[in-house]
């Protein structure tokens, strides 16, 4: 049992950075909700803040890595010419060839939406703190490019996985 | 109900409200916001120019192994961060309105996505 360096580095970038920018998602979601005065004592909010700062800056720092992974990295092996790389395993089909020009000519443009958009959510976090309890305008909109960056993650990480599955990158 | 038969920890969150900090300025924060919809907005416009433009995709492979998308990630994540920068200097002490900055920079996130969409951009592809 072993992995190619190929193959590890699409793990580092799919599985375990893309992955975990993913799962915390539902942390911060929950975070940023309850995020309000009736729900939450002074000292709640100055944990939960600690958590949504700590939570959102690394976050965004995932999301980077995993496109800066990805497009540098994994993507020239699977844009590669010659006849048995990913890209040209899936044009050679009529069957496939719509995994690459659509779900990867989707995704590996819509996956950088989701760094700036998640670095936007961590400043918004930092910088408004503690009066994302009271200012309800400044946390609907962090919250919503919360959602935003999680949205966009997900629809490159479900290509990701389809498209990994009908060619892997070996 | 008597004040003896109150849950202790419920008034402890009824009579202890957040600390009222005061506002801070919405500039910096909106300057974020609108560089994120531009920055969006600029990978939407050069996925666009490249799938209409041969010359433009040879102009956007910084490198060979990347192709055009090193161009085109380069250049709009360059805008977000740069043009953050200079708003964040711009709208010190100002601010547009928070709430208009926003649906701005959504409108300016939905034509990136429109942008990207292979679907919309491949009508634009050389036969």
């Amino acid at each position: 049992m072993s992995l190619t360096n190929r193959e590890t580095w699409t793990l580092i970038h799919g599985l375990i950075l893309g992955s975990l920018f993913l799962l915390a998602f539902a942390g911060g979601l929950a975070g940023f909700w309850s995020l309000r005065p009736e729900l939450v004592t002074p000292q709640g909010v100055k944990d939960r803040l600690l958590r949504l700062k700590v939570g959102t800056t690394t976050m965004a720092v995932l999301a980077w890595a995993t496109v800066i992974t990805g497009t540098w990295v994994v993507y020239p092996w699977y844009r590669s010419k010659s006849p048995d790389s990913p890209k040209s395993l899936l044009l050679s089909n009529p069957d496939t060839k719509d995994w690459h020009e659509f779900g990867m000519e989707w995704k590996e443009h819509i996956a950088w939406f989701a760094p700036i958009l998640a670095t936007v959510a961590a400043f918004l976090t930092i910088y408004y703190g503690p009066r994302l309890v009271r200012n309800k305008t400044a946390r609907s909109i962090t919250l919503g490019f919360f959602v935003a960056a999680f949205a966009t993650a997900a629809i490159a990480g479900v290509f990701g996985a389809l498209i990994t599955k009908a060619a892997p990158v070996r | 109900m008597s004040p003896a038969s109150v849950d202790p920890s419920m008034g402890a969150r009824a009579e202890a409200p957040v600390e009222d900090l005061g506002e801070r300025p919405n500039g910096p924060a909106e300057a974020a916001i609108l560089a994120a919809g531009i920055g969006i907005l600029v990978l939407g416009i050069l996925t666009t120019l490249s799938e209409a433009s041969s010359s433009v995709a040879d102009g956007l492979q910084w490198s060979n192994r990347v192709g055009p998308l090193s161009g085109k990630t380069i250049i709009a994540a360059a805008s977000f961060f740069g043009l953050w920068a200079v708003l964040a200097v711009l709208l010190r002490g100002t601010s547009l309105g928070l709430r208009t900055v926003t649906i701005a920079a959504a409108v300016l996130v939905a034509l990136g996505l429109i942008g990207t969409f292979p679907t919309f951009f491949q009508i634009f592809a050389p036969d």
